[in-house]
C-alpha cells in the first residue's frame, strides 16, 4: 500500500513533468488503436522521428530564447534561406559537402549574433527585431531561389543527412546491429548515471524515491528506449537525422544543466535585474542565446533541405510557429527562467505525432490545424493550472 | 458644527497580526495646514490610505468623521466624491499626454462619449491659473520639470470640488525654489478655504508652514502640536518622533580594531539621465577594515543610489569622482568588476532584484561565484556545489527542508539569509547591506546582526544602509547621514543619538 501512496504523491508532485510524457503516451496509444497498429510499425516510427527533426532542433533553440524572456520569429525563413544557400554552394559553386556544412553553420551563427546585437546592445524588442528578420529572410529566400524556383540537389552525402541511415555492420535476424548496440549503450549509460545520481543524493541526505519506485523508473525508461531501438532496428536502423537530434539534445541538455553558462542563462531568465547585480553579463548571455539560435536554425535548414533533396522558395514557412508551439507544449514559461531541453524535444515529438497520426487516418488538413491548435491551448492551460497549484 | 473638518477616531489597522495603526486619533481643523510627521514605518501612509478608502471601510476599526458625519468609504472614488484628494509621492501622471488631457483624465468634458477638446483646453487654462502655473496646456507632461508636474497634480485635484487636500511628501523630489513655490501655493489655497494635510520628512518646511503637526510613532499618535501655542520646533518634533529606548536587541561585538582604509570615495557625483537630475552630489566617505559603517537617512536620500554607483553602476548613472579600493583607483564597468575587487551588495528589494525566486536555495547561493566550483571548462562540480550550499544553510541557519527547496517558498527572514549566503560565497572584503532587516521579524533580525558581527571578526568590512535609527545606532562604528543626495554629516557611534541623526537627515 505504501508503494501506491508514494507513486500517487510522486505523480501529484511532478504532474507537470510527467504530464507531457503521459500525454504523448495516450496520443500514441490512441493512434495505434485507431490505425490497427500501423502507427507503431517500424517504418512509420522511423518516418515520424525523421520528420520531427528540423522542428525539434528549432524548438530546442527557441526554448532557450523564451527562457531568457525573448522570442525569435525569424528562424523559419532563416532556416529556409540557409538551406537554399547550402544548395547553391553545393550545386552552383561546386563546393564539397564537408565545406558547405560548416560554412552554413557559421553563417547561421553570425546572423543569430547580429539579431542578438540588435536585441541586447541596441535594446530593440526581440519581437520587432526578429519580425524584421522574418521579412528579410523571406525576401532573401525568394531572391536566391528566384531564377529556377526549385533547386534540386544531386549530392548523395548531403541528401543522406535527411534520408540516410547509419551503417548496420551486419544484420542479426533481420535487425540492424549497430543501431541495437547504440540503443544498448544508451540504456546502460542511463542505468549507470541514475544509480550514481541516487547514491549521491543519499550521501547528502536528500529526499529520494523509495527503492521499488526507483527500480520501476529504471525498468520503464529502459524498456521504452529498448522498444524504440528494436522498432527502428527492424526497419533501416537509426537515421542520421535521429543521430543529429540526439547529439543536439545531449549537448544542449548538458550545457543548460551542468555548466556555468547554463546556470547564467536561467538566472537571466528568472530575474534579469538580480542577474545583473550578481555580476552576470546579461548582454553577453543574450548575444550567446541568439547566436545559438542562429546555429540551430542553420542546422534545421540543412536537415530540411537534405530531406527534400532540394531548395524551394517556400522552405521554412511557419517553422517558427511550429517550433514555438513545441516549446510551449514542452513546458517552457514565457515568464522566463523555466524550460527544459528534453521538454522541447518531447513537445516537438507530440506535435509531429499528431500530424503523422492524423495523416495515417486521413484527417483533412483543415481539421489537423484545429486539433493541433487545441492541443497547444490544452498544454498551456494544463501548465498554468499546475503551476498555480504548485505555488 | 464642530471646528474640525476631519476627525479620525481610534483607528486601528492590522496586517495579519501586526498592528500598523493602534488607536490612532487624528483631528484636522477646518482651513488649517496640518503636518503629519514620523519615522519611516510610523504609520503615516497607512493612515492616509485608510482615510482615502484604499483600505475600505470594514478592514479597519474606528471612525472617520468628515464634515460632521461618519464616512464609510468602500473605494477611492467615494472619498474623492466627498471632497478628499490625495497626491502621492510618485506622481500619477501620464507623461506622454498633454497637460489638458492629464487634467481631465477620468473626468472628461463630454457629450455621449465624445470629448469636447476645445472646452477642455479652455477649462484647463483657468485651472492652471489657480495654481499659478504659466504653461501652455497643450505641452506634454514629460516636457515639464518635476516641480511643475507636482503643480499639475494639485491642479487636477482642484478641478474637482476638493475640501481636503492631502500631500504625501510633495517636496521630496523638488529643489528649493520649487519647494518654496509649492508652500506658497498651499498658503494661498488656505486663504481660499481649502484644508491641507502634508506628510513631510523635511522639518524646516513643517515648521514654516504648519498650523498644527501630529507626530506618529510605531502606529501610535504621540502628540498634536499647535503653532499658535508655539509648540512646533525642531527639537520637540524630533524628540517625539524617536523617543524610544534602544533595548538590547543588538548583540555586542567584543573586539574592535580597525585597519587601513579599505574603501575610499571622494568628490563622487552621479547624474541620472533618465530623471535628468543630479542624484549624488560631491560625496566623500571611507570605510576602514573591520568597521561597520552605518548610512542613515530618510527615504529618497540617495543611499541606495550611492551603493549601486559604487557597485559597478548597474543603472548606468553618469559618474564623476574617485573610487579607491585598498588604495588603488578603480573604474568598474560592470557589477562583475566590483565583485572581482571584493565588493558585494545585498539589495534592498530581495524579491525584486536580489533573488531568483523560481530557483532553489542551492542555485541561488552559488550563482555569484560559480567559477569557484566549476572546472576550467565551465562544467559545474555538483558535489562541491551541494557541499557549499549545505554549509551556508547550516552556518546561517536557513530553515528549509533541504537546499533543493525553491526560494520563493521561504519566509522573508530565510530569504534574506539566502541572499546573504549568496554574497558571502563570493568571499568579499566589503559587504554592502541595503536595509538588511526590512520586513523580517525580531528573531531573524537578531540572527542577521550576529552574522554581521562574526563577519567583522573574520576581517570583513560592512556598509549598512538602514532607515531604522535603532539599528544604525546599535550596530555601527561610524555613521554617515545622507539627505538629498549629499552626505550631511559624519558621527562616531559614541557621539550618535537619534536626535542628532534626525537633525542631519532633515536638514
Amino acid at each position: 500500500m505504501r508503494f501506491f501512496a508514494e507513486l500517487q504523491s510522486l505523480l501529484k508532485k511532478n504532474i507537470r513533468d510527467y504530464g507531457m510524457y503521459i500525454a504523448l503516451f495516450v496520443i500514441m496509444l490512441t493512434f495505434t488503436i485507431l490505425t490497427d497498429g500501423l502507427f507503431l510499425s517500424s517504418r512509420n516510427i522511423s518516418n515520424l522521428l525523421d520528420s520531427a527533426g528540423y522542428i525539434a532542433v528549432l524548438a530546442v533553440g527557441v526554448m532557450i530564447v523564451i527562457v531568457i524572456r525573448h522570442i525569435d520569429l525569424s528562424i523559419g525563413f532563416l532556416a529556409g534561406f540557409l538551406g537554399a544557400i547550402a544548395a547553391i554552394l553545393l550545386m552552383n559553386a561546386g563546393l564539397p559537402v564537408y565545406a558547405v556544412i560548416p560554412i552554413i553553420l557559421i553563417i547561421g551563427t553570425i546572423i543569430g549574433l547580429t539579431t542578438g546585437f540588435l536585441v541586447a546592445n541596441l535594446g530593440i524588442p526581440s519581437f520587432v527585431a526578429t519580425l524584421a528578420g522574418w521579412l528579410i529572410f523571406r525576401g532573401a529566400l525568394l531572391q536566391v531561389t528566384g531564377d529556377s524556383g526549385t533547386l534540386i540537389i544531386q549530392d548523395d552525402t548531403f541528401n543522406a543527412i535527411g534520408n540516410g541511415y547509419i551503417p548496420s555492420i551486419t544484420q542479426i535476424g533481420g535487425l540492424h546491429l549497430l543501431s541495437l548496440l547504440v540503443g544498448l549503450l544508451g540504456i546502460l549509460f542511463f542505468i549507470y548515471s541514475s544509480i550514481s545520481k541516487r547514491k549521491k543524493m543519499l550521501r547528502y541526505n536528500f529526499e529520494v524515491v523509495s527503492k521499488p519506485i526507483f527500480m520501476i523508473q529504471l525498468v520503464f525508461v529502459s524498456a521504452i528506449v529498448g522498444y524504440i531501438t528494436w522498432i527502428l532496428a527492424g526497419y533501416n536502423g537509426l537515421s542520421w537525422t535521429l543521430v543529429i537530434i540526439l547529439l543536439v539534445v545531449i549537448v544542449y541538455h548538458f550545457i543548460t544543466t551542468k555548466t556555468v553558462v547554463g546556470r547564467h542563462i536561467y538566472a537571466v531568465g528568472s530575474n534579469p535585474e538580480a542577474a545583473h547585480l550578481s555580476g552576470i553579463n546579461v548582454k553577453k548571455i543574450t548575444l550567446l542565446v541568439f547566436g545559438s539560435m542562429g546555429l540551430l536554425a542553420a542546422l534545421s535548414g540543412i536537415l530540411f533541405t537534405s530531406r527534400l533533396q532540394s531548395a524551394t522558395p517556400t522552405a521554412g514557412t511557419l517553422f517558427e510557429l511550429d517550433a514555438i508551439a513545441a516549446a510551449y507544449v514542452g513546458g517552457v514559461s514565457s515568464a522566463g527562467g523555466v524550460g527544459r531541453v528534453t521538454g522541447a524535444i518531447i513537445g516537438a515529438i507530440v506535435m509531429a505525432t499528431l500530424t503523422n497520426g492524423m495523416n495515417l487516418l486521413g484527417v483533412g488538413i483543415s481539421y489537423q490545424y484545429m486539433i493541433r491548435g487545441g492541443v497547444l491551448a490544452l498544454a498551456v492551460i494544463f501548465d498554468v493550472m499546475t503551476r498555480k497549484r504548485g505555488s | 458644527m464642530s471646528e474640525y473638518i476631519l476627525e479620525m477616531d481610534q483607528i486601528t489597522k492590522d496586517f495579519s497580526g501586526v498592528k500598523a495603526l493602534n488607536n490612532v486619533n487624528f483631528k484636522v481643523k477646518k482651513g488649517e495646514i496640518h503636518c503629519l510627521v514620523g519615522e519611516n514605518g510610523a504609520g503615516k501612509s497607512t493612515l492616509m490610505k485608510v482615510l482615502s478608502g484604499v483600505y475600505p471601510y470594514g478592514t479597519y476599526e474606528g471612525n472617520i468623521i468628515f464634515e460632521g458625519s461618519i464616512q464609510q468609504f468602500s473605494k477611492i472614488n467615494d472619498s474623492v466624491d466627498a471632497g478628499i484628494a490625495i497626491i502621492y509621492q510618485e506622481l500619477a501622471l501620464f507623461p506622454d499626454l498633454s497637460v489638458y488631457e492629464n487634467l481631465f483624465i477620468g473626468n472628461e468634458i463630454q457629450s455621449r462619449g465624445v470629448v469636447n477638446w476645445n472646452d477642455t483646453i479652455q477649462a484647463s487654462k483657468s485651472i492652471l491659473e489657480k495654481v499659478n502655473l504659466k504653461v501652455n496646456p497643450e505641452i506634454l507632461v514629460k516636457d515639464l520639470g518635476v516641480g511643475q508636474q507636482q503643480l499639475i497634480e494639485i491642479a487636477k485635484a482642484l478641478s474637482k470640488e476638493v475640501k481636503l487636500l492631502i500631500l504625501d511628501e510633495p517636496t521630496a523630489a523638488l529643489n528649493e525654489d520649487d519647494s518654496e513655490n509649492l508652500l506658497k501655493l498651499l498658503r494661498e489655497l488656505k486663504k481660499q478655504g481649502i484644508t491641507s494635510i502634508m506628510i513631510s520628512h523635511k522639518l524646516k518646511e513643517v515648521i514654516a508652514i504648519s498650523d498644527s503637526a501630529t507626530v506618529l510613532r510605531d502606529g501610535n499618535t504621540i502628540c498634536t502640536l499647535a503653532a499658535s501655542k508655539g509648540e512646533i520646533s525642531e527639537n520637540t518634533i524630533i524628540k517625539n518622533m524617536v523617543g524610544r529606548e534602544i533595548s538590547d536587541i543588538y548583540p555586542k561585538r567584543d573586539k574592535k580594531t580597525f585597519g587601513d582604509k579599505i574603501l575610499e570615495v571622494s568628490n563622487w557625483s552621479a547624474y541620472d539621465s533618465q530623471l535628468g537630475k543630479l542624484i549624488l552630489k560631491d560625496i566623500q566617505f571611507h570605510v576602514n577594515k573591520g568597521e561597520i559603517i552605518g548610512i542613515a537617512g530618510l527615504m529618497g536620500a540617495g543611499r541606495t543610489e550611492l551603493a549601486q554607483s559604487i557597485f559597478g553602476n548597474p543603472k548606468s548613472y553618469k559618474l564623476q569622482g574617485e573610487l579607491k579600493v585598498n588604495g588603488t583607483r578603480k573604474n568598474f564597468k560592470h557589477t562583475s568588476d566590483a565583485i572581482k575587487a571584493g565588493i558585494a551588495y545585498v539589495t534592498e528589494d530581495r524579491k525584486g532584484d536580489g533573488l531568483f525566486l523560481t530557483q532553489d536555495i542551492k542555485n541561488n547561493i552559488s550563482i555569484g561565484n560559480l567559477k569557484a566550483i566549476a572546472e576550467l571548462s565551465g562544467v559545474i562540480n555538483e558535489n562541491e556545489e551541494i557541499k557549499v550550499a549545505d554549509e551556508y544553510k547550516k552556518d546561517l541557519t536557513i530553515k528549509a527542508s533541504s537546499i533543493n527547496q525553491l526560494v520563493g517558498n521561504l519566509s522573508g527572514g530565510n530569504q534574506q539569509k539566502v541572499s546573504l549566503g549568496k554574497w558571502l560565497f563570493v568571499k568579499p572584503n566589503i559587504l554592502i547591506l541595503d536595509e538588511p532587516t526590512r520586513g523580517i521579524d525580531v528573531g531573524a533580525k537578531f540572527e542577521i546582526y550576529s552574522i554581521m558581527n562574526s563577519l567583522i571578526d573574520e576581517g570583513m568590512s560592512i556598509i549598512m544602509i538602514s532607515s531604522e535609527l535603532g539599528e544604525v545606532l546599535g550596530m555601527s562604528d561610524r555613521i554617515y547621514v545622507m539627505a538629498e543626495g549629499e552626505i550631511k554629516g559624519e558621527i562616531l557611534a559614541e557621539d550618535a543619538s537619534q536626535e542628532n541623526i534626525m537633525h542631519l537627515a532633515t536638514k
